[in-house]
């Protein structure tokens, strides 16, 4: 057991950036937007987060500029997939090129540099429950935050009335006209505060987990993020646990190399990759057999009122 | 929020509910709607009736708010309104119930009946909207549970939660496009009895249908419409229907001569202990056994849903099955490709014309050639297209069926709905097909059109093709069909040898399920 504690509440941290790029698009997916720029837009909020964190030294106002940053990379893909009718899949791919080649280029000056980030802090009371308190509730306050946001976005999208117009935009957003629902207004909101959450996953990658900025550092997350969406069947709870089993297994391989295993590092590092392919594989064989019931159902397909079926 | 609390009844000399004055409405320069009016009284059912394309959903979107009308007037119990949205509508009061329903599958059943509503909690407090609708459907007698998902509904069930949406959002003008085209004939009794307790409410329905015998059992008074025009406006009571058809078409109709039935030749394609799964994977047709005979039309009935489509697609080898054996002339042909059907002359009209039947970026010459471009005379050497030929087939075609069209190269997608279907059925009825699928072939066709496929496929059966013909409109059937076989979640109810020989109400309750000895 004492050996397995570390590794969880490692797993806890290495899954939050995750965690927060996953819930931020289920957000998005559930109103019928594919958004596949996730990694692009985590690499400028992690740009962000750090370089104005360097400069004020407040990493909440890092954490501020990570999601100002991300909301701001995001409006280029609600314009052209929402107004414009633009295919998701291209313009998402763009986004992810665009951001990874931009937060390099101006990041070039900050590379080696270091910062201080968010320390972690023990919750009263829960902190020492055995084994759960130092897995869950020995960390900084943007995990107990990702806490909060999972159980209030179960609750805003299953029981609260924009939450329900949300399900239905995504569902059917020629129906949710016909009743009088501002789609695209509805469309908008969801596409930039899921690109708002990229954003903080990538700050929080930079100010609070590494505390540096390195070029591509978020080495693949936003695409797991992609992959994990699907794994949650756009719930947030199962998006938690979908997350914390990504950081399980970078934990994991992280105490590997440390305890140097015979195992080649680079085999290693592919293991989080390899769980997603995994995961990803059983899905689907499940959604063959029917079990499971798919996306949203107007997911990736635009929406313009004169166009009739 | 409140669910519809209306005044008491008007009395009898009120101003109408609605006054519709000079409607015009243009689409692409041509009058979909031209100088119309139209009055509707509280407590009156007012059935408008045309034809398809005589724009009597186009009056009604205007009234609902989705259209705004390029000249003319609307006026509700006197005052002057116009709308800018469906949402202005449905506050006036007019709440309109499209053919195509608009709920959100996933949904349950309270919450597509808020969707859209203002003063909506945050929270929504389920219990207290549950008994609301529980209250609502039983005063007006009609049945849905509250607490389901839309997606678990019956069509019928569908259309029920469709209503009390309307009528939980305060409608005193409720607008029914074609409701009875998807129920049973039980269906529409309780359906019709429905609708009297809301007009005895004081409430106001506009019915769009183009089946004279049905309004004229329902409605007050009837407006007829055609080709965007108000013909009259007449009391159901001292119309006839041969007077209200002649009205719709503008000419005395031909009734199809109802051929003598006939016992058909020999078997041309049978299926025994048919399986297979719908594209969700549930299993969608249960050990279907029937034969077909050279020179029979049998006609499928059902309501939509109940296992014709994946039927149609089994029997022309797009569908595979997961048991039984389809032979054709004694062979056996299950498990073989699409063109292997193709090749023995199996012929198939889907309902999807512009997904299944036609390629719809294609233009029209290269869709006739579709099923044939592996032959001759349309290859040539296997390798190259002989397109002198295909043009030749395509005008011959085009010319003999009537299809509008610019030119034989614009796309298939720039048709309209009617000639996109006559350009499916000259290809699919063209080369002497030995068995002929076809899935509602008249659907969105003007009478003259219907009337002229409904004599072509006569003259298949004549010439020795076996037909399936799969329809909702049990008039059609029962005119055209040899045999039929009705059709309930997936399994045969039974098989009526001789359509004469039974009524619409015993087909109806096989349709609902029942076995053909208990419906009689």
């Amino acid at each position: 057991m004492d050996v397995l504690i570390p590794i969880l509440a490692a797993a806890v941290r290495s899954g939050t950036p995750v965690l927060y790029a996953t819930l931020g698009e289920i957000l998005t997916e559930r109103s019928g937007v594919m958004n596949l720029g996730l990694e692009g837009i985590m690499l400028v909020g992690a740009f962000a987060g750090f370089s104005v964190t360097q400069s004020t030294g407040s990493p909440c106002a890092g954490l501020a500029a990570a999601f100002a940053a991300g909301v701001l990379v995001t409006l280029v893909h609600a314009f052209l997939c929402i107004t414009m009718g633009a295919n998701q899949v291209v313009s998402g791919l763009a986004l992810a090129m665009f951001g990874g080649g931009m937060s390099a280029m101006l990041g070039r000056a900050h590379v080696g540099r270091t910062i201080k980030g968010l320390s972690p802090f023990k919750l009263p009371v829960l902190g020492d429950v055995p084994v759960i308190g130092p897995v869950f509730f020995n960390h900084d306050a943007m995990v107990y935050a990702s806490y909060a946001l999972v159980a209030l976005l179960a609750f805003f999208i299953f029981k609260t009335r924009p939450g329900m117009n949300l399900r239905a935009v995504g569902e059917s957003p020629r129906a949710s006209d016909a009743m009088g629902l501002p789609v695209v207004r509805i469309r908008y909101l969801y596409t930039l505060l899921g690109g708002g959450l990229a954003g903080i996953a990538g700050g929080y990658l930079s100010v609070v987990y590494t505390q540096m900025w390195v070029e591509g550092m978020t080495a693949g997350r936003g695409w797991i993020a992609v992959a994990l969406v699907i794994f949650s069947i756009w719930h947030p709870m199962r998006a938690a646990l979908g997350c914390y089993l990504f950081g399980g297994i970078d934990a994991l391989q992280m105490r590997m190399q440390a305890a140097g295993t015979s195992v080649p590092a680079p085999i290693l590092l592919m293991l989080p990759y390899l769980m997603t392919l995994a995961v990803l594989t059983f899905i689907s064989i499940r959604k063959r057999q029917g079990i499971l019931l798919g996306a949203p159902a107007s997911l990736g397909s635009p929406f313009r009122r004169e166009e009739r079926e | 929020m409140s669910p519809s609390e209306h005044k008491s009844v008007d009395s009898a000399t009120s101003t109408p509910l609605v006054s519709m004055r000079g409607i015009d409405k243009i689409f692409f320069g041509s009058y979909a709607n031209r100088g119309v009016d139209f009055d509707l009284m509280s407590g009156e059912v007012h059935a408008l009736l045309g034809e398809n394309g005589a724009g009597k959903t186009t009056l009604m979107n205007v009234l609902s708010g989705i259209y705004a009308p390029d000249a003319g007037s609307i006026a509700l119990e006197g005052r002057e309104v116009s709308f800018r949205s469906p949402r202005d509508a449905i506050e006036s009061g007019i709440g309109m119930v499209h053919q195509h329903f608009m709920l959100i599958p996933v949904l349950t059943v309270w919450e597509n009946m808020l969707l859209g509503m203002s003063g909506v909690p945050f929270v929504m407090k389920k219990n207290e909207i549950v008994e609301r609708i529980r209250a609502l459907s039983e005063r007006y007698s009609l049945a849905a549970d509250p607490e389901a998902r839309v997606w678990t509904l019956s069509i019928g069930e569908q259309q029920r939660v469709e209503i009390l949406k309307m009528l939980y959002r305060g409608t005193r003008v409720l607008i029914l496009d074609e409701p009875t085209s998807v129920l049973t004939p039980q269906e529409v009794r309780d359906f019709f009895s429905a609708l009297r307790i809301m007009t005895a409410a004081g409430h106001g329905i506009i019915l769009i249908s183009h089946k004279i015998d049905e309004v004229l059992s329902i409605s007050d008074r009837l407006t007829v419409l055609r080709k965007g025009r108000r013909v009259d406006a007449v009391g159901a009571s001292g119309v006839t229907r041969e007077a209200l058809a002649e009205m719709m078409v503008g000419r005395a109709l031909k009734r199809v001569k109802r051929p003598e039935p006939s016992r058909g030749g020999e078997t041309i394609m049978s299926c025994e202990g048919l399986r297979a799964r719908n594209d969700r994977g549930v299993v969608s047709l249960r050990s279907v056994s029937f034969d077909l005979r050279a020179g029979e039309i049998l006609g499928v009935a059902g309501v939509a849903g109940n296992g014709q489509g994946e039927l149609c697609e089994a029997l022309s080898g797009l569908r595979a099955i997961d048991a039984g054996l389809i032979t054709f002339k004694g062979e056996r042909v299950s498990g073989r490709t699409p063109r292997e059907f193709i090749r023995r002359g199996v012929s198939y009209i889907p309902v999807d014309r512009k997904g299944v039947g036609l390629a719809s970026n294609m233009n029209l010459r290269e869709n006739v050639a579709l099923k044939r471009y592996w032959k001759k005379p349309a290859a040539v050497r296997k390798i190259f297209m002989n397109w002198k030929y295909i043009d030749g087939l395509t005008g011959r075609l085009t010319d003999m069926y009537d299809v509008q069209a610019n030119s034989l190269s614009s796309p298939v997608r720039a048709l309209s709905g009617g000639n996109i279907q006559k350009l499916m059925l000259a290809r699919e009825l063209s080369e002497a097909p030995a068995v002929i699928l076809a899935m509602h072939p008249v659907w969105g066709l003007d009478v003259g059109a219907a009337e002229f496929v409904h004599e072509r496929i006569m003259e298949e059966r004549a010439r020795g093709s076996g037909i399936i013909l799969v329809s909702e409109d049990l008039d059609e059937l029962m005119e055209m069909s040899d045999r039929i076989m009705v059709m309930s979640g997936g399994t045969v109810m039974g098989m009526v040898e001789r359509p004469g020989g039974v009524t619409k109400e015993e087909i109806g309750l096989m349709m609902a399920g029942e076995t053909m000895e208990a419906a009689r």
